[in-house]
C-alpha cells in the first residue's frame, strides 16, 4: 500500500469489495467514500485496488497456518461433540453437510439435492449422487441415519442432544432417499442441518480421530490440543475443490501471542481479536481485518420479577438510558451494528424492520425511572469479564444513570462460575448470547415462558402460542409477518436491552485471500480453509 | 564414604516412594472438590440432567471415583498410565511426545542458564562491592522483578514482528536442522533463562560469599593463597550444597511452571497439557503429570544433596 490514505484502513479496504460484490456500481461507491471523507482522485485508487480485490482469480496451491483461540485435549473430529471455533474449523474441513448456510444467510444444499416436505413434519431428504468418503466408502441414506440418530444417543454426548429430540424417526427410503420424521412440525428443518454439528460422518463410524468425512480436505495428522494438518481432497465432489494444497490448524491461547505470530508472518490466520487490539493492526500492512457480522450481543438483563425490574417501566427506562452509538464507538471501536433489544439482526431474513429504532433519550428514561419511584435509589448491576466487554457496558449505562440522579453501583464478580451463579439469577446483570441461524431456536431458547434460558423471566401465551404456531409454517410470508410481531413484543415487553450486535474480527494475512463474511461464525463460518487461496 | 551414599540413597528412595503416593491422594482429593466432573464438562452449556447421566453411564463414569482411582493406581504399578477420559487415547501416548518436548526445552535451558548463572555469581561474590558486583546484582534484581509473560512478549515483538530474525511461534514438531533448533529455541530458551538463572545468581553468590568469611578462608588467606585458589578450592567446596540446591529447585521448576512460555511460544509441553486435564477434570491425565512433576523433583532434590554430600570435605 504506497498510497497512505488518512482515516482509511484495511477494514474499510474490505467494506468497499464487500459492496462491490453485492453489486454496488461505481458511483454508489464513490459516495460512499466521499460520505468518509475520501477525496474523488484517491477514491478512484480506492476503487481500483478494491476491484482488482474483487476480480483476481484465485491460485491453486500454497500451505497455510491459522491459529484458532482455544485448544485443549478435549479437541475432536466427532461433529457430534464439537464445542468450539476449533472443532468446528477441522470438522468444516473434513466433513459436509446437509445443507449450509450462506454468506447471504440462505440455506442452500450441500450433500442433499434437495430436503422437501408438505406438512413439514416429514421431511425427504434426496441425497447427491457420486459423493464418496475419503475412505472410498459412497455416500448413502444409511450414513444420514446413522449421522442424526447418533445426536440421540447419552452415550455420545452430543451437543444438539436437546435440538436433536424434535425428530422422531429417521429411515433410509432407498439408497439415495432418507426421511426424516419430528416429534412436531417445524420448517426450520434445513436450516437446523446446516448447523455444524449434523454434519455427515459414515454409518458405523466409532473412531472419528481419522476425520473420515466427505469434505475438502483429507486428515494428514490430528494431535487434540496440539494441531492437526489437512491436505486437499483430490476427490472432492464439489467441482470447485480447494484451492489450498494444505492448512495446519492450532491454536494460540494468548491474544498478543496470536497477533504477533500473523505479524511476524509465522500464521497466515489468526481468529477471534478483541476491538482492542485493532489499533495495532489498523493500518499494519503486515495484516488485514475480517470482520464478519454474526448477531451475537452482551445484553443487560433487568429481570421482571424482581425489585427493581418488578416495577412497570424500569426495564424499558434502561432501554432508553444504554447510549448504543458509545458502546459502538467508544467499546467496540465502530465493530458493531446498533441493535432495538431484541436478538434478530436486520441481516436476518426475518428481521422487522418496520419497529421503530429506539434512541438514546435519557430525559424519557428518567420520566419513566421517576414514575416507578425508582430515581434516588441505588441500582446494583452484575458484570463480569465472562460476559464480553459488559463492565465496559456497565461504565456506560452508570455515566448516563448518574446525569438523570439514578445510583448505579457496578457489581463486578469473577468470571469463573458466572454463568451458574450470576447469569439470570442476580436482578440486573449481564448476559452473553451467541448467533444462531433461526429465530425460532432463539425465541425457544430465551424468550419462551418456560425457556431454561429466559433471561428476564419474560411470560407471555401469545407468544409462546405464537412461536409453535410460526415454527410449523411453510408460508414464508407468514412467518415473517409472525416472526416480526415477536421482535415488537421482545423489543417492548421483556427485561433484555440488547443494544448491539457485535461483529468477530479475525485477522489475516494481506496474501490471503477468497474469504467472505458468513453468519454463522467468523473464519467464513469456519470454512475458510475450503475457499481461501494464497496469492503467489 | 560409598555406603554412606548408598544407605542414603535408599532412604530417599522410600520416602519418595511414599511422597509419590501423598501426592497421588491429595491431588484426587482435590480434583474431587473441583465443581463439575468431566460429563459435564465435555457437554457445557448442553449439560441436562439426563444427557450428563447417559454420558456417564457410557464413560463408565458411574462407580464411585474412589474405587476408579484406586484402580487407576493399581494399574500405574504395572507401567500403565491409563487412558484419558477425555478423548480416549492412551495417556502414555499423550505425555510421552509432550514430556519429550518439555525435557528438550529444560535441557537447552539448563546447559545454557546454569553455568552462565553459577559463573556470574561467583565471580560477583569474588569482586564483592566492585562496579562488576552491583551491575550483576543490579542485573538480577531487575531479571526478577520482571515476569515471564513480559519479557517474551517483548522479545517476539523485537525478535520477530520488527526484526524478523526468529519465528514467533516455536514449533518443536518441525525442527530438522541444528539451525532450526536454534532458532525455534532462542526466544523460550532466553526467556526462561532470565527467570531461572536469576535466583541462581543470587544463591551462589550469598553461599559463596558465607563461606569467603569463615574462618579457614581467612586462614588460606593469612597463609598467602592466592585468591583464585581461596575461592576454588576452599570456599567453593563448603558453599557447593546451598548451590545445587538452588540449581535443582530452578531446574525442577522447567518441568512443571513453564505454562506461560508454552502458551506464549505455543510450545507444546507438558504444562499446558496438565493444565488441559485439570480444566476438563481428566483425573488419569492430572494423576500422571501430577505423579511426573513430582518425581522429577524428588529426583533433582536427591541428586542435589548427593552432590552436597560428596562435595563436603568434611563428609568425606
Amino acid at each position: 500500500m504506497s498510497d497512505k490514505i488518512a482515516n482509511w484502513t484495511a477494514s474499510d479496504d474490505a467494506m468497499v469489495e464487500n459492496a462491490i460484490r453485492r453489486g454496488a456500481s461505481r458511483r454508489e461507491l464513490l459516495q460512499m467514500m466521499f460520505m468518509g471523507g475520501v477525496a474523488a482522485t484517491t477514491g478512484a485508487t480506492i476503487l481500483g485496488r478494491a476491484t482488482a480485490a474483487v476480480a483476481a482469480e484465485p491460485v491453486k496451491g500454497g500451505f497455510i497456518k491459522a491459529a484458532g483461540f482455544s485448544a485443549s485435549t478435549a479437541d475432536t473430529l466427532d461433529p457430534a461433540k464439537a464445542s468450539n471455533a476449533t472443532d468446528y474449523v477441522r470438522c468444516s474441513a473434513f466433513y459436509n453437510r446437509l445443507t449450509f448456510i450462506n454468506g447471504a444467510g440462505e440455506t442452500t444444499m450441500e450433500l442433499a439435492e434437495s430436503i422437501e416436505s408438505s406438512d413439514a413434519k416429514v421431511w425427504i431428504v434426496k441425497l447427491r449422487k457420486g459423493v464418496t468418503f475419503h475412505d472410498g466408502k459412497s455416500l448413502t441414506s444409511a450414513d444420514v441415519v446413522f449421522s442424526l440418530n447418533r445426536h440421540l444417543d447419552p452415550a455420545v454426548g452430543s451437543k444438539v442432544n436437546a435440538l436433536a429430540k424434535q425428530i422422531a424417526q429417521v429411515k433410509a427410503v432407498d439408497d439415495q432417499t432418507a426421511e426424516i420424521t419430528l416429534q412436531a412440525p417445524n420448517a426450520d428443518l434445513p436450516t437446523i442441518l446446516a448447523l455444524h454439528h449434523f454434519m455427515i460422518v459414515a454409518d458405523g463410524t466409532t473412531d472419528f480421530s481419522k476425520g473420515n468425512g466427505t469434505g475438502p480436505f483429507v486428515l494428514k495428522e490430528f494431535q487434540p490440543g496440539v494441531r492437526s494438518i489437512a491436505a486437499r481432497n483430490e476427490n472432492y465432489w464439489k467441482e470447485r475443490k480447494a484451492n489450498l494444497e494444505g492448512f495446519e490448524f492450532f491454536a494460540i491461547g494468548d491474544e498478543t501471542a496470536r497477533m504477533n505470530a500473523l505479524l511476524s508472518g509465522d500464521i497466515q490466520l489468526a481468529a477471534n481479536l478483541n476491538p482492542r487490539s485493532l489499533r495495532v493492526l489498523e493500518n499494519n500492512p503486515a495484516a488485514n481485518l475480517f470482520i464478519s457480522k454474526l448477531g451475537s450481543y452482551t445484553n443487560l438483563n433487568v429481570r421482571l420479577d424482581m425489585a427493581p425490574g418488578d416495577k412497570q417501566g424500569v426495564a424499558e427506562g434502561f432501554k432508553y438510558l444504554i447510549n448504543r452509538d458509545v458502546i459502538k464507538k467508544s467499546v467496540l471501536r465502530g465493530l458493531a451494528e446498533i441493535a432495538n433489544d431484541h436478538p434478530i439482526p436486520d441481516w436476518n431474513k426475518y428481521h422487522n424492520a418496520e419497529l421503530k429504532q429506539r434512541e438514546f433519550d435519557p430525559e424519557r428514561a428518567k420520566s419513566l425511572f421517576a414514575k416507578a419511584g425508582i430515581l434516588g435509589q441505588e441500582i446494583r448491576i452484575t458484570a463480569a469479564e465472562a460476559a464480553n466487554s459488559s463492565l465496559d457496558y456497565a461504565v456506560v449505562v452508570q455515566q448516563a444513570a448518574s446525569k438523570i440522579g439514578l445510583k448505579v453501583a457496578i457489581n463486578r464478580v469473577p468470571s469463573d462460575g458466572y454463568w451458574s451463579n450470576h447469569w439470570i439469577k442476580d436482578a440486573v446483570h449481564f448476559g452473553n448470547i451467541n448467533a444462531r441461524p433461526t429465530p425460532d431456536i432463539l425465541f425457544s431458547l430465551l424468550y419462551k415462558s418456560d425457556a431454561a434460558w429466559n433471561e428476564t423471566g419474560y411470560k407471555s401465551e401469545k407468544f409462546d402460542s405464537m412461536l409453535l404456531e410460526a415454527r410449523g409454517l411453510l408460508d414464508e410470508a407468514k412467518r415473517k409477518q409472525i416472526y416480526g410481531e415477536m421482535q415488537a413484543m421482545i423489543s417492548n415487553g421483556a427485561g433484555t436491552v440488547i443494544p448491539v450486535f457485535m461483529s468477530n474480527v479475525d485477522a489475516i494475512s494481506p496474501k490471503l485471500k477468497g474469504l467472505t463474511p458468513n453468519p454463522l461464525g467468523g473464519m467464513m463460518g469456519y470454512t475458510f480453509a475450503e475457499h481461501a487461496w494464497l496469492e503467489a | 564414604m560409598n555406603s554412606l551414599i548408598l544407605r542414603l540413597a535408599a532412604k530417599r528412595l522410600v520416602i519418595a516412594f511414599l511422597t509419590l503416593l501423598f501426592v497421588a491422594f491429595t491431588i484426587f482429593f482435590a480434583t474431587e472438590m473441583l465443581p463439575g466432573d468431566v460429563a459435564e464438562v465435555l457437554l457445557g452449556q448442553a449439560a441436562t440432567p439426563e444427557a450428563v447421566a447417559g454420558l456417564r453411564t457410557a464413560m463408565n463414569l458411574d462407580q464411585p471415583a474412589f474405587l476408579r482411582f484406586i484402580y487407576w493406581l493399581g494399574e500405574l504399578f504395572t507401567g500403565d498410565f491409563g487412558v484419558s477420559y477425555v478423548n480416549k487415547l492412551p495417556i502414555a501416548d499423550l505425555i510421552g511426545g509432550r514430556l519429550a518436548n518439555s525435557l528438550k526445552l529444560a535441557g537447552v535451558t539448563a546447559v545454557i542458564s546454569v553455568p552462565i548463572a553459577l559463573a556470574l555469581g561467583i565471580t560477583a561474590a569474588i569482586k564483592r562491592g566492585t562496579l562488576y558486583d552491583r551491575i550483576v546484582s543490579i542485573f538480577t534484581i531487575s531479571v526478577i522483578s520482571v515476569p515471564e509473560f513480559m519479557v517474551a512478549t517483548i522479545a517476539v515483538i523485537v525478535f520477530a514482528v520488527y526484526l524478523g530474525w526468529l519465528p514467533a511461534l516455536s514449533m518443536a514438531n518441525e525442527v530438522t536442522s541444528i539451525g532450526g533448533l536454534l532458532k525455534a529455541f532462542a526466544m523460550p530458551v532466553i526467556t526462561l533463562s532470565f527467570v531461572v538463572s536469576a535466583q541462581m545468581i543470587r544463591m551462589s553468590r550469598a553461599a559463596v560469599l558465607e563461606t569467603l568469611n569463615t574462618p579457614y578462608v581467612e586462614m588460606a588467606l593469612l597463609k598467602g593463597a592466592s585468591r583464585r585458589r581461596m575461592v576454588l578450592r576452599h570456599a567453593l567446596p563448603n558453599a557447593l550444597g546451598p548451590i545445587v540446591n538452588a540449581v535443582a529447585l530452578s531446574l525442577s521448576y522447567l518441568l512443571g511452571g513453564v505454562i506461560i512460555v508454552e502458551t506464549i511460544f505455543n510450545y507444546p509441553g507438558i504444562a499446558k497439557l496438565m493444565l488441559d486435564a485439570v480444566s476438563t477434570r481428566d483425573l488419569p491425565l492430572i494423576q500422571s503429570c501430577a505423579m511426573i512433576f513430582c518425581l522429577a523433583y524428588l529426583l533433582l532434590i536427591t541428586i542435589a544433596d548427593l552432590v552436597a554430600i560428596i562435595s563436603n570435605p568434611r563428609l568425606q
